[in-house]
């Protein structure tokens, strides 16, 4: 089974790279997605600052900000 | 049994690679029914004799928002040559859009698609999405998405559909 | 060979990472915000305004920029035990610009921070990458950082660190009304580290209180990593709850969790209400003490609070208003208020301020409030 590995490995990669993933969400489907009120970061500004409030206080640091979501559009 | 799963799943993947509609350049524009702001049906295939271009909107998507009043620029142009424009409003809810066009207003018929029916049987892969249809309901020109100066490039199109 | 097995697997997982393809994405929304804040806590009070303009240029390029600053007046409890109240001023300045092509956006930004005795210059450069159907966004980052560290009474005292920032994301549709955000990022920097006015305590029977102070000594180089995890969720009736994780370590020994959750709650027409919560919660550095046995104890000596084993809770809620306004090239405006309660408490650093036998004096404990007011523009 562990010789067979590395093969089948490429094979279950051409097969889902056959597959071509179809997205389960449609573009017109992202009404909600799109509302400014599921953005990660609604106010840059305001979560710029929160994060320094919150580094120069803590002994944490990075992984702050995240993108993404949003209407998808063009 | 376990030797065959990898190979039928490739072949059933490989089945499931075609698209479902296969809506393309020079194949026939699916005919459909939908709802129209103004209350009345409008069907795709009573448009035949004239050029068609779908547009598939929301009033959540910007770049929807930023080319409707150049849409309706389009239709005032062409509209006595045989054009005619059709807005197809993808969303659930009609309130936001309805909103939308009491700011900007348009003359051509805003169809609601509340079902996603016609968004699903044109296989809409991005928000915006216009489809040209010829006179003879041949679908001449897909365009995703829009980007400044696209509707220079619709402009084109739909002046040598109508010349045809 | 187990390292070239591996090697393929990677090869592969990044082969069918690509495979989505490039698809599209929009450029982020033109907007101009002024903020006023104000920060209150613990003998230290900041405040000052925050000026932020963002425009695109076309369909692909998006530009901003920002003016930051911060008034300073500290009497804080190092300040108090160790030296004399101060006022400073800190400005921080930035700039970025944003290219967009397809699906890939490719970010630069420069940001330079300059105060009375500390100057910082970062550049950073971000990659972020739309697929599968829009619905994967991939992101990658670098930053670098040079500071400049002075002490303002000793003109002769000049020190330099440099910082670099490795930062990888993902970001998640789940479905219709779900997303989920997947962050790393590893920091590094190195040269000098610490606080230049700041000491560290140590037990000193032949001193009037019982302790002494000496300067505190922080390695040279310092490595963090920090993984957060953010889920948002939309509610049917026009609402949204969220709720965000993050895992902090480092070469330190600091080992910290922040725990956020929050709601979202758009109200009649114009209204937006948010109510959040985060729990805050680290462990000492491996140098740190409150109380050192004896002078130069060890390799390296800590006693700043930042470092020590503490946790904190607050509390926040933001109101926003939007008042229908459109005015010429202005297409929406905002108004909002937030405010944000924060407790803070230390297990192992100690309140001097009340005399005690050194070693058992109360440990401190503060809350601070924070405020912002804002006006936010859309064009």
């Amino acid at each position: 089974m562990r010789r067979a590995a590395t093969p089948l490995l490429i094979v279950a990669a051409l097969a889902l790279g056959g597959c071509a993933i179809e997205p389960w969400v449609a573009p017109y489907e992202r009404a909600n997605l799109s509302d400014p009120i599921m953005s990660f970061s609604r106010d840059p500004v305001s979560a710029s600052y929160m994060n320094h409030v919150h580094e120069v206080r803590e002994g944490a640091r990075g992984a702050g900000s995240a993108g993404g979501g949003g209407c998808g559009c063009n | 049994m376990r030797r065959l799963t990898l190979p039928v799943l490739a072949l059933l993947c490989s089945f499931a690679a075609a698209p479902a509609a296969a809506v393309t350049s020079g194949s026939a524009a699916p005919d459909f029914v939908l709802k129209s702001a103004a209350g009345s049906n409008v069907r795709l295939s009573e448009m035949r004799g004239q050029v068609v271009m779908i547009n598939f909107w929301a009033s959540w998507c910007g770049p929807c928002r930023q080319e409707m009043p150049l849409l309706e620029k389009l239709q005032q142009r062409y509209g006595k040559l045989g054009f005619v424009m059709l807005g197809v409003n993808v969303e659930e809810q009609s309130q936001a859009a309805q909103k939308f066009l009491k700011d900007v207003p348009v003359s051509f018929p805003i169809l609601w698609d509340t079902s996603n029916s016609v968004s699903r049987l044109y296989a809409v892969k991005a928000m915006p999405t216009s489809v040209i249809v010829d006179r003879d309901g041949k679908v001449r020109y897909i365009h995703p998405g829009y980007k400044a100066g696209d509707e220079n490039t619709y402009s084109d199109t739909v002046r040598a559909l109508l010349r045809e | 060979m187990a390292a070239t097995r591996s090697g393929w697997r990677y090869g592969l997982l990044a082969a069918l990472l690509l495979a989505g393809g490039a698809d599209a994405a929009v450029l982020p929304e033109d907007r101009a915000d002024l903020l006023y804040h104000s920060y209150d806590g613990g003998g230290v009070e900041v405040s000052g305004p925050s000026l932020l303009v963002r425009k695109s240029l076309g369909d692909s390029v998006s530009v901003y920029g920002n003016h930051y600053v911060d008034t300073v007046s500290s009497a804080s409890i190092d300040v108090l035990t160790t030296a004399s109240p101060y006022a400073d001023e800190r400005t921080e300045q930035g700039a970025g610009v944003d290219y967009l092509r397809d699906g890939t956006t490719l970010s630069l930004a420069y940001t330079n921070s300059d105060e009375s005795d500390y100057k910082a210059d970062t550049v950073s450069f971000d990659i972020s990458q739309d697929m599968f159907g829009d619905l994967t966004t991939v992101t990658l980052g670098y930053s670098q950082g040079n500071d400049k560290i002075g002490k303002s009474n000793d003109p002769a005292f000049a020190a330099t660190a440099t910082r670099q920032h490795y930062r990888v994301g993902l970001s998640q549709v789940i479905s219709k009304n779900m997303l989920l955000a997947l962050n790393l990022e590893t920091i590094t920097d190195q040269g000098f580290l610490n606080n230049p006015y700041r000491s560290v305590r140590y037990l000193d029977p032949l001193s009037a209180l019982g302790y002494s102070y000496e300067p505190e000594i922080y390695p040279a180089t310092h490595t963090s990593d920090a993984v957060t995890l953010r889920a948002r969720y939309y509610l049917p009736y026009r609402a949204a709850v969220y709720g965000e994780y993050r895992r902090y370590g480092d070469t330190w020994g600091i080992d910290a969790n922040t725990w956020e959750i929050g709601y979202l709650h758009p109200w009649r027409e114009n209204w937006l209400l948010e109510f959040r919560l985060r729990q805050y919660s680290q462990e000492a550095a491996d140098f740190y003490s409150d109380l050192f046995p004896r002078q130069q104890a060890q390799n390296f000596l800590a006693r700043d609070k930042e470092l020590s084993t503490f946790s904190s809770r607050s509390l926040g809620v933001t109101v926003s208003y939007d008042p229908g306004l459109h005015w010429n090239f202005i297409e929406r405006t905002a108004f909002t208020l937030s405010l944000d309660h924060i407790q803070f408490n230390y297990e192992d650093f100690r309140d001097l301020t009340k005399a005690a036998t050194p070693g058992s004096e109360p440990l401190y404990e503060y809350t601070a409030n924070v405020l912002q007011l804002y006006v936010s523009l859309w064009y």
